[in-house]
Parts: structure tokens; C-alpha cells; sequence
């Protein structure tokens, strides 16, 4: 039906969006890292991708990425999973229905939200996932 | 035995019973302590019985007789049914009915498998429950998932008819268990997380046809509000939920009535509550936000509200006001009163006059409760601490310490009261939470939620959770035993001056009606969110409840809900659910040797 077009090219749009809005970041001084941690405080994105995941993802994936009676422990998935796969997993959705399952995530690529902030919850479940942020809610160092 | 047959015969012709004799026939069924006929143990949603086989004295030596898995791992609230010999009960996604012969050792007599799209899943909330199906006219109601309202008929599991309730696409999902009242089945919406307008809707119990609905929000031929309709004992006035919202943002306002239906036949009216205002970030949406957190009393036959009764103007914390109604005749600061006492969310347990509303007692059900001081009992409005207020914090503001937490001093897990010891039986988590709103975007279907929550004890406090008694008629907390997970089972009181309830480990407990004494304890398979229930089969007494931990209780299952970054309370005793009971759904069944 046409609704799965519909969703493929909003997705589509929606990577557009979080492309315009990735080139800011902590990259430079910690290298190939998405987030940046001084001190067990995080940077502004980092933090803001605690808030965002909390509104969107932690309704299934539990407190602070580390999984619920239902959906997996993020904190364990993104220890195999490339940030290629996590962005594709977020736009599109995953479905695994069967006698023993019950699991489907939604597609968020049509949702603002999301899209727009999906590099900022990425570095926060990469840094939990990478052992180096802790549980709750994240310290922010000052900025300039 | 001849009502039954003729109910067999009537579905046979595909003609069933008039709506008034179907009602009349549940209203004698419910008094029968044999049979648990809907989902709330009685009309008045006492969830007691005058069974007393089991007693305190001999309760001891009660033990599991029977079991019988789901076949579904995910969270399994509500409660069978027993109509008869037979025993109803539905699962979670797929919401899988089961009816069971219990002349037969609990046979599936038949099961019903709906086709459901799965992409609903991710719409639900907390997990893919659902508080089980209703009884009437010879039929079984579910309400499925995809909004899908199912009546089957009981003795076959054939479909009778099929109608939709609401649209998944837009967020709306059903979890609440129907009720029958009259010749009607009543069923409400979830979906407050996704910007749905709340309503409860009436269908014909013959053949589906939709004969009201009535809206939380929304302009007054939507709410089914009129001149009569009153609120605080005065008449609510023209536009009352219009002007309470920021432009048309009442569309997409929440006020979803996810939980259970009370019916009082006397002054026919039924009771009910509506849930939290969408968003969960009070600066996107000023005013009271009216009828959300609202108790409901409507005409059964037409659906116009007599009087409403808003609890938490403009929420700012997500205490949904959608636990239950108990309808008891108490005495109330000395004078005998039909009362209507429910237990909220924002931790205050209220006494009203069911007749006409008049709010009687306000008190906290939990001493950690802080987000307000008072009930004014002039305006019936909530004393609000500053300090706690997420609104006045404004977005990106972190509101610490708030209790009780968004999941609320009790939720949709019900109590019970006794009719002999006047007191209610209440189970209650002990939370508490930060809350940052920030600004979120409405798209349809998509969680609209916009606050982040931390929970954890009330400082100094290492129990989630308390099983209580408590008087109705002073506001007062009589006992109440400590537990280290909130009690997310409901309640069920017993003649036999037992009180029996479960716990997220998985434990049924009985414990003294008097004291809080516990009595007994056994550990089924996996944790409790259903609701205790009891029948008699063969002349003997059984107890029954669900295991099958999920729900909201199941999101914090992985890790626990406390926080590793501070040390807030004395959590260095708390472990992770995780470490106690896994997924799995079973009914177990128990009775004396």
C-alpha cells in the first residue's frame, strides 16, 4: 500500500534532517567519539540525547537504555551494532513477530523528535554502552 | 440450571437476551460468591467476597492445585472471569481467550486467536496488556489491542459481532477491560502518551451498534455535558473543557479512561476516570485542562454526566485519575454515606458523596506524598508546593524529589474494599521522581510525551512499594506492611477475614484483615501484576491469579528503577527485579487440602 512509500520517503527526509543538524559536536578532541566526557560530565548534545531518548525510546528500552521485560538492553546492542545500523534500526523499524515474540519497534523516521536528535541519542547510548556515563540523569560541563 | 440454558439457546438463534434482561441476570450473578462474574468482582468494585472456606485461621495451609500457562511472556493484569463451570481469561498481545471447563480439570473448552496487525504493539504505552474480558448476555467482550471491541459467544467462542472502537494510526490502543451495564457494553481508550482525545463509549450488547460516547474534552455535545451537569455541587456551565484549553489543543488533550467502570443500579449512574493531559509538559498546554484527571458519574442510558470532579487541574506530574471507583455505603465523619472512594495517582485518597459529587475527604494514602500540602475542600483544588511544581520550574528545568513518581501512589491495580470491617485494602508504590518537561511536537501516532523522569525510594525509604489498610470515612492509614517492590497486584478481600494480594517477586500473600499479619505466602512462577480473584467449584473455595510480570512495573525490571549516579535513599539493600522472577504468563490456582 502506498502508507509504506509514504513512510520510506518521510524517512528519507528525516535523514536529511539529522544530516543538517550532525556537524556540531565534540568529534575533534576525542576522536571517532560521538560523545564527550570530562570529568563524568557530559557535553550539551550528549545530555540533550539522555532527554530525547527518554522521551521516545525509554518507554520500551527502560531507564537509561538498559532494556525493559521487552525490548533489549541498548547498552549491550550497541556494543556489536555500528552507528549505521542503529540510525537504519531508528528510521525503519524492526519487526520480529513469531510464536515465542512479540516485538516490533516502530519506524521513527517520519517523527521530528527523533530525527531530529538522533546523533545526540546515539552519543548518549554509546557512551553507556562504552562503560564511560553512568545511570541517570546526565552532569553537563559548561560549554563555550 | 435454567437461565443458562436459555442464554444457550438465545445465542443459538444468533437472537440474544433483551439488554434489560441481560442486565437483570448479571445483577443476581454478582451476588452470587460462586461465580466472579466481571472483571471488578461486583458492580460496586469492591473485588470482595462472602466466601469463608478459607480463613485466617486455616489459610496457612493453602497450596497451588492447579496451573495453566498463557502461552504469552508479556505483562498479564486483570483477572479471569468464572461463569458457571467455566473460566474465562484473556492475555496480552495477541489477546489470545481462553475459555476453561473446570469440570474438567480446567480443558480449553475452546480458545478465540484474533489476527491483529502487530504494528499496534509499539502504539501501547507500558507494555502490551490487557485487564481482561466482561460477561453478558451470554457472551464474552474483549477489547483487543487494535481497538477491536469482540463480543464471542460464550459457550462456542464463535465471533457474534465486531466493531472498532478507535484508530490505532492515531495512537489509541485498548487495554481496559469492557463492562456491562444494562444493555450495554461500556469501554473506554489509552493512548494519553500519544495525544489521544479520551473518551467512553456505549454499544449496543445485541449487535454493536454504537449508542453513545462521550468525550473527556472538547465542546459540550462532545463531553455530553448539560445544564444538570455539576461539578463541586454547581452547575459546570457552558463550555467548561473549551475554556480551559489553549486553542484546539483539547484535539489532542489525552483524558484517556483506560481503567475500571463502577455502576451504582439505585441511582443509576456509572463512575469512572480520565487520565493525564497530552503533553507531559505542562508549558505546552496553560489552563486546567478540563475533564482530564476527572471522575466521571454518567447515565448509563444516555451517557450525560451528571457531576464531575477534577482532581489535578492542569497536571504537571502524569497522575492519571483513571484507578477505580469503590462504591460503599460507610460512614463518613460519623454520618452513614453513599460513598464513592477512589485512590489517585497524586497520592490523595478521596471520599465523595457517589449521589451528588460533594467532595467529603482528601487525605494522603501515603505520608511521603509532597507535590501538594492539601485538599482545599471549598474549591476541592490541590494545595501545590512550588517547590514540586514542574510548570513553575518552567522547560528544561529539572524538578527533583517529586512524590509520589509519574506512575502515581497506586495506578490501575485495584483495591478492595470490605464491607465487614469497613475498610479498604489498598496497594501502592512508593516513588518518587525527578521531572524536566521539555517542548516536544505532536505526530500522529508518535509518543508525545515531553518531561524526563528519574524514580527512585522516597529518601530514607528502601521499599518501592506498601500494602495498606485504610478508613475512607477519616482519611487514615490503619496499617500498612511494607513491601520492596510496588504492589502492582490488585486486591481481594475475603469473609474469611483474609486479604490476599501479589507481589512483583511473584508471591501471592495472604495477610489479616485486622492487622496486616502476613498469613502465607507462595511464589508462583513469575511476578504478579494481576488481580487476585476467588469462586467455588464442586462446593470448594479457590483462589486464582495471573503471574506474568510487564507493564510499567516491567520497564525498570532490567535494571531496577534507582539511580547510580547519587544516593538517594538507602538503595545499597535494593536489587534489581531482575534477580527475583523472568517473564511468563500463568494462572495459578489454589485451595485448601
Amino acid at each position: 500500500m502506498s502508507w509504506r512509500l509514504y513512510i520510506a520517503a518521510l524517512a528519507g527526509l528525516g535523514f536529511c534532517v539529522w544530516a543538517g543538524s550532525a556537524v556540531v559536536g565534540a568529534a575533534e578532541e576525542t576522536e571517532q567519539k560521538p560523545y564527550t566526557i570530562k570529568d563524568g560530565k557530559v557535553d550539551q548534545h550528549t545530555y540533550n540525547g539522555w532527554r530525547r531518548y527518554t522521551e521516545s525510546c525509554l518507554r520500551c528500552h527502560g531507564p537509561d537504555g538498559s532494556g525493559s521485560s521487552y525490548a533489549p538492553d541498548l547498552t549491550q546492542s550497541l556494543k556489536s551494532m555500528s552507528e549505521d545500523q542503529f540510525k537504519e534500526t531508528v528510521v525503519n523499524g524492526r519487526t520480529n513477530v513469531s510464536a515465542s515474540a512479540d516485538n516490533v519497534m516502530p519506524p521513527f523516521g517520519t517523527v521530528e523528535d527523533v530525527m531530529d536528535y538522533l546523533d545526540d541519542i546515539y552519543a548518549y547510548l554509546k557512551a553507556r554502552s562504552d562503560g564511560v556515563l553512568g545511570r541517570g540523569r546526565p552532569q553537563r560541563f559548561e560549554q563555550k | 440450571m435454567k437461565p443458562r440454558g436459555y442464554l444457550l439457546v438465545a445465542a443459538a438463534i444468533a437472537m440474544p437476551l433483551s439488554g434489560a434482561l441481560a442486565n437483570d441476570d448479571l445483577m443476581k450473578m454478582e451476588k452470587d460468591p460462586n461465580q466472579w462474574v466481571m472483571p471488578t468482582g461486583n458492580y460496586a468494585n469492591e473485588r470482595y467476597s462472602t466466601l469463608k472456606q478459607i480463613t485466617a485461621q486455616n489459610v496457612h495451609e493453602l497450596r497451588p492445585v492447579w496451573t495453566f500457562s498463557t502461552g504469552v511472556l508479556r505483562g498479564h493484569e486483570g483477572a479471569p472471569l468464572v461463569i458457571g463451570d467455566m473460566m474465562y481469561l484473556a492475555t496480552p498481545f495477541p489477546n489470545n481467550v481462553f475459555a476453561l471447563d473446570l469440570k474438567h480439570g480446567g480443558r480449553i473448552a475452546w480458545k478465540y486467536e484474533p489476527r491483529q496487525d502487530p504494528t499496534v504493539i509499539p502504539v501501547m504505552c507500558c507494555d502490551t496488556v490487557n485487564r481482561g474480558v466482561a460477561y453478558g448476555d451470554g457472551k464474552i467482550f474483549l477489547h483487543q489491542a487494535d481497538n477491536a471491541l469482540v463480543a464471542l459467544d460464550a459457550k462456542t467462542g464463535k465471533e457474534v459481532w465486531k466493531v472498532m472502537v478507535a484508530d490505532a494510526k492515531k495512537g489509541a490502543t485498548g487495554t481496559g477491560a469492557p463492562q456491562i451495564v444494562k444493555d450495554k457494553v461500556l469501554v473506554g481508550v489509552s493512548g494519553g502518551e500519544f495525544g489521544v482525545q479520551g473518551f467512553m463509549a456505549a454499544y449496543d450488547i445485541k449487535d454493536g451498534k454504537l449508542a453513545w460516547k462521550a468525550y473527556s474534552e472538547g465542546p459540550d455535545d462532545q463531553l455530553l455535558f448539560d445544564a444538570s451537569t455539576t461539578s463541586m455541587g454547581k452547575p459546570v456551565g457552558k463550555d467548561s473543557s473549551l475554556k480551559t484549553w489553549q486553542g484546539d489543543q483539547w484535539k489532542i488533550g489525552g483524558g484517556t479512561t483506560w481503567g475500571w467502570i463502577s455502576y451504582d443500579p439505585q441511582l443509576n449512574l456509572i463512575y469512572y476516570g480520565s487520565g493525564n493531559p497530552s503533553t507531559w509538559n505542562p508549558v505546552q498546554r496553560p489552563g486546567d485542562n478540563k475533564w482530564s484527571m476527572t471522575i466521571f458519574a454518567r447515565n448509563p442510558d444516555t451517557g450525560v454526566a451528571k457531576w464531575v470532579y477534577q482532581m489535578t487541574p492542569h497536571d504537571e506530574w502524569d497522575y492519571d485519575g483513571i484507578n477505580e471507583m469503590i462504591l460503599a455505603d460507610i460512614p463518613v465523619k460519623g454520618k452513614e454515606t453513599k460513598a464513592l472512594v477512589h485512590f489517585d495517582r497524586n497520592g490523595f485518597g478521596y471520599t465523595l458523596n457517589r449521589a451528588t459529587g460533594e467532595l467529603l475527604v482528601a487525605q494522603k494514602y501515603d505520608p511521603k506524598v509532597n507535590w501538594a500540602t492539601h485538599v482545599d475542600m471549598a474549591t476541592g483544588r490541590p494545595q501545590v508546593v512550588k517547590e514540586y511544581s514542574t510548570g513553575a520550574g518552567g522547560e528544561d528545568h529539572n524538578s527533583q524529589n517529586i512524590c509520589p513518581a509519574a506512575l502515581g501512589s497506586k495506578d490501575e491495580q485495584p483495591a478492595a474494599f470490605s464491607p465487614m470491617t469497613k475498610l479498604f485494602y489498598v496497594p501502592t508504590n512508593h516513588v518518587c521522581m525527578d521531572y524536566e518537561p521539555f517542548k516536544v511536537s505532536y505526530t500522529a501516532g508518535q509518543p508525545y510525551v515531553g518531561a524526563t523522569l528519574s524514580m527512585f525510594p522516597p529518601k530514607g525509604d528502601n521499599n518501592l512499594g506498601n500494602f495498606i489498610a485504610w478508613d475512607a470515612g477519616t482519611g487514615k492509614i490503619v496499617w500498612s506492611d511494607p513491601e520492596p517492590f510496588s504492589v502492582w497486584s490488585g486486591a481481594l478481600a475475603t469473609a474469611g477475614g483474609v486479604v490476599f494480594y501479589g507481589t512483583l517477586e511473584g508471591y501471592l500473600k495472604a495477610v489479616d484483615e485486622k492487622t496486616g499479619k502476613e498469613l502465607y505466602r507462595f511464589k508462583t512462577p513469575s511476578g504478579i501484576i494481576g488481580n487476585v480473584m476467588t469462586y467455588v467449584h464442586d462446593g470448594k473455595q479457590y483462589i486464582a491469579v495471573l503471574s506474568g510480570v510487564g507493564g510499567w512495573a516491567g520497564i525498570g525490571m532490567a535494571a531496577g528503577l534507582t539511580k547510580d549516579t547519587d544516593g538517594l535513599g538507602a538503595v545499597g539493600a535494593y536489587k534489581s527485579l531482575s534477580d527475583y522472577t523472568q517473564l511468563g504468563g500463568v494462572l495459578t490456582v489454589f485451595a485448601l487440602p
